[in-house]
């Protein structure tokens, strides 16, 4: 290359601007070539499912050219933003209610409906002198709190207050009981010490096979209603075209991977999809 | 319309505010009087602590009372060795969170408006053989009383108002710590729409006339010659 080519700061700039173009005109080509093919969709998830649901989007991207977003929250804030146009192409509520409610406003597809988890329950210490007897400190009221996720609220909550009627200690417990706003601030309540006991979702505290931290008494599913958390595909993802995207994800999410990873966070799967049992206090 | 545990719920925010502005004005005023005079080298850190809680995001910062206040945590051991229990799911607990939130609210104010007066007020007083507490009771507290019906209602207001702190140390207990931002919270969250805009409306509608009602009395009491400083 001759020295004077160098010389000059202009020459320097034309000489960049060619390679921004090429840079540019790369990165279109790049962009445009598998668009036909790939997306970016987002999703709304209730909080109790993040980890698994971010294990499964790993899992997802790795097998398909389609990226996923996650917009977490609860599921009744979800629910309002959806209704008042989020643009989310499908909703993973921690409950069935939600989901009945968006397919009666039609703005979601009702074929779609999946119940992709079955939540289990765990009456939950982290007092050592309490570890393999919780059951009994709960039926002997050994505990100045016993912690639960507000039943109007949290599908949880309500699995609890059943757990409790079921015991027989509705009244014993009714001073003693603190009411978390979600599921996670339940744990926290029982995590800080703060409660002695609490009745939390089995995936917050297991991961492949075993409680991780703290002890518990895995409860009955006998003694309550099962907790169904269901998910959809919404219309809004035909309308923004991200309907062949959200699809290969429901495909994925069906598939044997994603349930063996739902099962690892202590979740059951549903074996037909989503069985609707009407609300909890039908019964 | 407004459900019976709304109108508990309005009732309990009510006590909440009023016993932590009571309880801040109280321990406020000394402290924006120290702020607003001294010298020492702890004049910054303070001012700093006191200002601290804004930082934080509330449902943080009550995440953190929640331990500190807990069994585990040094607050829970003392309140526990004195025969108090653990704060954390009592009135009492959402007394003292508050206290700490709303702390910056009514101590600025306050400090502003002795500051603001200068020393002359007081230094006159001085040569006239008024002693410390004299000069604080009868020059700096009626001259700063301004500042102070400020601090009062932006401490009774901001205590109304709090949620997050609430939410996280409160457990949610009808007529023992479930406040009305945690029951309109609690209306959305269950879809309950137009019992939370009742609520809401309740709120905002008794917020407005208290803060007009205070405005206008300070207005016309300004009107009337009755200033702010020197």
């Amino acid at each position: 290359m001759p020295r004077r080519y160098l010389q000059g700061w202009h020459r320097v700039i034309r000489a960049m601007d060619h390679w921004i173009a090429r840079a540019l005109l790369g990165v279109t080509l790049v962009a445009a070539l598998p668009a036909a093919h790939s997306d970016e969709i987002t999703i709304a998830v209730a909080s109790n499912f993040s980890s698994p649901m971010g294990e499964i989007v790993s899992g997802f991207e790795a097998s398909s050219d389609h990226r996923v977003r996650v917009a977490l929250g609860s599921s009744g804030k979800l629910f309002a933003q959806i209704r008042h146009g989020a643009p989310f192409a499908a909703f993973f509520s921690a409950d069935q209610d939600k989901v009945r409610a968006l397919v009666a406003a039609d703005a979601a597809d009702a074929s779609s409906r999946y119940t992709y988890a079955l939540g289990r329950l765990v009456l939950w210490t982290t007092d050592a002198e309490l570890a393999g007897r919780e059951r009994q400190a709960l039926e002997a009221g050994k505990f100045r709190h016993l912690a639960i996720a507000n039943p109007r609220l949290a599908p949880y909550g309500a699995a609890a207050l059943q757990v409790i009627d079921a015991l027989g200690l509705a009244e014993e417990t009714s001073t003693k009981r603190v009411v978390g706003e979600n599921i996670a601030q339940t744990y926290q309540y029982v995590a800080s010490g703060n409660a002695q006991l609490g009745m939390i979702a089995l995936s917050q505290v297991f991961r492949d096979g075993a409680i991780t931290h703290g002890s518990g008494w895995l409860l009955p599913d006998t003694l309550h209603h099962p907790i169904q958390q269901d998910a959809i595909i919404l219309k809004r993802a035909t309308q923004d075209g991200k309907r062949t995207a959200v699809d290969a994800f429901w495909t994925y999410l069906q598939g044997p991977e994603a349930q063996r990873i739902i099962e690892s966070y202590g979740y059951r799967v549903a074996a037909t999809s989503s069985i609707d049992r009407g609300p909890l206090n039908a019964e | 319309m407004l459900s019976e545990s709304d109108l508990a719920a309005i009732w309990l925010t009510l006590k909440l505010a009023a016993t932590v502005t009571l309880l801040l004005l109280i321990l406020g005023t000394p402290l924006a009087h120290w702020l607003a005079n001294t010298r020492s080298r702890w004049r910054g850190p303070v001012s700093a602590l006191v200002t601290l809680p804004l930082i934080l995001p509330p449902t943080v910062l009550g995440f953190y009372l929640l331990i500190f206040m807990g069994p585990e945590g040094p607050m829970g051991k003392l309140t526990e060795s004195v025969g108090l229990g653990t704060l954390p799911f009592t009135f009492p607990g959402l007394v003292f969170a508050s206290l700490l939130y709303s702390l910056p609210f009514v101590v600025q104010p306050i400090q502003n408006a002795i500051e603001a007066q200068g020393r002359r007020h007081a230094e006159v007083a001085a040569t006239l053989r008024a002693g410390p507490w004299d000069r604080f009771w009868h020059i700096t507290l009626p001259l700063a009383k301004p500042g102070i019906v400020t601090a009062a209602v932006l401490g009774f207001a901001h205590t109304v108002g709090e949620f997050g702190v609430i939410l996280m140390i409160g457990g949610n207990i009808p007529g023992e710590t479930r406040v009305v931002s945690v029951q309109i919270y609690d209306h959305v969250e269950a879809l309950e729409y137009a019992q939370a805009h009742w609520l809401s409306a309740a709120m905002l509608i008794f917020s407005f006339s208290v803060l007009l009602a205070l405005y206008t009395l300070q207005r016309r009491r300004a009107a009337s010659g009755w200033r702010y400083g020197p």
